[in-house]
């Protein structure tokens, strides 16, 4: 189907059924329960799943493939958001126009940095995509604060010229929509106790996923993505049989710069700001954990792995001390108090702990990441199935 | 006729009740489709609660000040809710709290991080209104930060009380008809300043300005040059510092070649903590230049600031929004409370976040309504007192507070790890008022989602 092979094909089917039903599926916890806290089926952070999703399946295009480890994907990710921002004040409020630019501007942009890390490869290679994803913040913190707006990010604002919209804005900033359809626009849906929100936002970055998964799919699949896996078992012999990797490793790197821009270009329709620290060397950082936690060179494991993360930046740096004293609550006081004092630094702002912890501990015991362990398990339960037979 | 039939079958079996049960919820549990405008207006309450985001820093170098933030927030909602001693709601001018909640409805909140990153706010600032229903957003300890999710605010049709942001820009250019500032400005500190430095250190000075290289660094170094220079002091050179910097020796090092003979940190937090600590290793304080002592000035001082550099600002001179030793009666009320709460006095942060709590719930009260342009429409022009800052004016045009503005120095003779700071003067509202069309931008209209 669609050029795909079965498994591959039904793999994209799943993923379909999971952006499609998430609205439904992340809020399991009826509203108003106790566990309603760990409800994630609101826009926001929805969109967030699969617009870092689309990041991660970029990057593994680039290290899941070739082995190349870029430590400075923000870049990227920066670069095609301010042009996103930039198209939304300039051009039109409408976010077509936004997420192709922010795409072409990350592509270029990709292509010079990516011409010249090339050169290198292993460490050396990291290092250099590294020092280019810092000048490039430190450029859009302050060398370029008209175009960046520095450190308060930049805005749209109601003086935007927006030269292909009508003037007409009624005092207040339009919001990024899709021909009209403001990406805000959400529907609720209350079936009994349970609340259920449809964001228009949402499914335009749900459908642009399962675009770029498709393609992602495609190129794992063809002699390109072939070649790539190549560069990755042994660029030597590569080389002695009289191939240059080097095109290849560019043109995955541009591919993947393209990704990480079009992630960018979604962020700023979804929510039209962009601030300089989205290139910092630790979101560089957090692509790489979330292709690593997922599993490096699977189709899916990237999604999963960005799901994850996203989900305990949010959910766990929101519980506080208040909400751990109505958990424990039912516990004698003593006991209370030492259960809080043992939670708190993992929650609230010790989200960061929560998030190492988990890494060691997939890195240690799952060491294919989340889809490796998933398969592994299914492997042994089959297998034990038929011994049983 | 049905004699011959089975008697009807009236015990129940159970796929009958299966099958029952099924039909009610199915009945019961029928999708009903909300509009997102079948609600008067963004998250309005239906039940017996309220909800408030309280978005503060607690990472990165204004964490101390958001951890005193979230204190004052705690304390405002015990307050509302009619637990602790009522605080200032008794002091206040306005007579509407009285400790049943907001509009009866009982105050509960939730926190996030902004990580002082206005990219992170805006995502907290997201899912309280979208995750937890929150109908406010308050805090903030960055100016960047709180232009930005005003800006949000603004769009998601909530309002949003800006805490501690001090730049010109959060009610000049980038000022939002759902956002409203108690806190002072860049214009305001400039304007206290400068009489009092031209009093002690003469009008013929050469000032050296690090600025935190973000919107509130650069209005307050052009609030504090314009003030200046108008004085005739000189101006010699502007360097702008990343908010996130933690060793300033770099910057610090060619202040006293450059021939000037003051520094001006245009710091706040750790920032200040740090450089003005680098500026005192350099001997700044003790050095001579154009043969006058050398001076340091920090526009925007806070008690929390001065423990962190501890002997080192001693003598210097800035300017502050309240400060806990006032002795009006609000702000004794104010200090009581929290130091019995907490067991320190609460530093001018915490003040105006409290205030700004209190402020949102009389204002709720005073309109009937939560609706954000109903309360926003009670807010503007709003005249109050007996909130720690004597006789203040919410003003219509731009949704900023004014008052009078404190100068103080840090005390040669500190009585107390808290008794950090003196007042040196209180500047009338009327010598730091300005037209409020100088800094441009336009409110917009209200946003009620």
């Amino acid at each position: 189907m669609l050029g795909l092979n079965g498994k591959d094909f039904l793999a994209w089917l799943f993923v379909l059924f999971l952006v499609a039903a998430a609205p439904i599926l992340l809020n399991p916890f009826p509203e108003g329960s106790a566990f309603a806290q760990f409800n994630a089926g609101y826009p926001d952070l929805m969109q967030r799943f699969v617009i870092f999703g689309i990041f991660a399946i970029g990057f593994n295009i680039l290290f899941g493939l070739t082995g190349y480890l870029s430590f400075g994907h923000a870049a990227f990710l920066g670069a095609g958001s301010y042009a996103g921002v930039w198209m939304l004040k300039l051009l039109t409020i409408n976010v077509i126009p936004a997420i192709i630019m922010s795409t072409l501007v990350a592509g270029l942009f990709s292509l010079a940095i990516g011409y010249i890390s090339l050169r290198r490869s292993g460490i050396y290679f990291s290092i250099l995509t590294l020092a280019f994803a810092q000048m490039s913040f430190a450029l859009a913190a302050s060398v370029l604060t008209p175009i960046t707006g520095g450190e308060t990010g930049l805005q749209t604002q109601l003086g935007d010229p927006r030269i292909l919209d009508a003037a007409a804005t009624g005092g207040n900033i339009p919001a990024p929509s899709l021909f009209g359809l403001e990406m805000g626009h959400s529907w609720k849906v209350s079936v009994g106790d349970w609340l259920w929100t449809f964001n228009a936002g949402y499914y335009l970055c749900a459908f642009i996923m399962l675009i770029a998964f498709y393609i992602a799919i495609r190129i794992f699949r063809s002699p390109f993505g072939m070649m790539l896996k190549a560069v990755k078992s042994n660029n030597q012999r590569l080389g002695y049989t009289g191939i240059n990797p080097r095109p290849y490793t560019l043109a995955a790197f541009v591919i993947s710069g393209m990704y990480a821009g079009l992630a960018g270009g979604l962020m700023v329709s979804m929510d039209p700001l962009a601030g300089a620290e989205r290139m910092q060397w630790t979101a560089s950082g957090e692509v790489v954990l979330m292709t690593i936690l997922g599993g490096i060179g699977t189709l899916i494991g990237p999604v999963l792995g960005a799901g994850l993360i996203k989900y305990s930046e949010n959910i766990f740096s929101k519980i506080n001390d208040n909400l751990l004293h109505t958990w424990f609550s039912f516990m004698p006081d003593g006991v209370e108090n030492f259960m809080v004092t043992i939670v708190h630094p993992f929650v609230g702002k010790g989200w960061h702990l929560t998030l190492g912890l988990m890494f060691m501990l997939v890195v240690i015991f799952l060491p294919g990441g989340l889809v490796g362990g998933l398969s592994g398990l299914y492997k042994r339960l089959f297998r034990r199935g038929s011994h049983a037979q | 006729m049905s004699s011959d039939k089975k008697p009807l079958n009236l015990s129940l079996t159970r796929r009958a009740v299966l099958k029952a049960g099924v039909a009610t919820a199915a009945v019961g549990a029928a999708p009903m489709i909300i509009p997102s405008k079948a609600w008067g207006y963004a998250n309005e309450p239906s039940g017996s609660t309220v909800t408030l985001g309280f978005n503060v820093p607690q990472s990165g170098a204004y964490a101390d000040e958001g951890a005193d933030e979230l204190r004052a927030y705690e304390l405002a909602v015990e307050h509302l809710n009619g637990e602790g001693d009522g605080g200032m709601m008794s002091t206040f001018s306005s007579k509407e709290l009285k400790g049943n909640g907001i509009l009866g409805r009982k105050v509960e909140y939730v926190t996030g991080d902004t990580q002082t990153k206005p990219d992170a706010a805006r995502a907290s600032a997201r899912s309280m209104i979208e995750k937890d229903g929150a109908i406010m957003i308050t805090g903030g300890s960055s100016s960047g930060v709180a232009v930005a999710v005003q800006a949000l605010c603004q769009e998601a049709g909530v309002i949003f009380m800006a805490g501690l942001t001090h730049s010109n820009d959060t009610t000049g250019k980038d000022k939002k008809a759902n956002g409203f500032r108690h806190f002072f400005n860049s214009y305001m500190s400039g304007a206290a300043l400068a009489p009092i430095l031209a009093a002690n250190y003469g009008k013929d000075r050469r000032a050296y300005h690090l600025t935190a290289d973000y919107n509130w660094g650069y209005t307050t170094e052009e609030a504090v040059r314009t003030s200046t220079e108008a004085m005739g002091w000189d101006t010699v050179a502007a360097v702008k510092t990343p908010l996130s910097q933690t060793d300033f020796s770099s910057y610090v090092a060619p202040v006293q070649a450059s021939g000037a003979d003051i520094l001006v940190l245009n710091h706040y937090g750790a920032n200040m903590v740090n450089s003005l600590t680098s500026a005192v290793e350099f001997g700044l304080r003790n050095a001579q230049s154009n043969g006058k002592n050398f001076e340091i000035v920090v526009p925007l001082y806070s008690r929390l600031m001065a423990k962190g550099a501890g002997e080192n600002v001693k003598g210097i001179f800035g300017s502050t929004n309240w400060h806990w030793s006032l002795t009006d009666e609000g702000s004794k009320a104010f200090v009581k409370s929290f130091g019995t709460k907490y067991g320190f006095p609460p530093s001018q942060a915490a003040h105006t976040c409290y205030v700004q709590t209190l402020l949102y719930a009389d204002a709720c009260e005073r309109a009937g309504t939560h609706d954000p342009c109903g309360v926003a429409a009670a807010l503007e022009g709003f005249e109050f007192d007996g909130l720690g800052n004597g006789p203040t004016l919410y003003r219509a045009e731009d949704h900023q507070c004014f008052k009078d503005v404190l100068v103080v120095k840090g005390k040669e003779n500190p009585s107390s790890d808290f008794d950090l700071l003196e007042i040196v003067e209180i500047t009338p509202r009327d010598k730091v008022s300005y037209d409020a069309s100088i800094f441009g931008g336009e409110l917009g209209a209200c946003n009620s989602g």
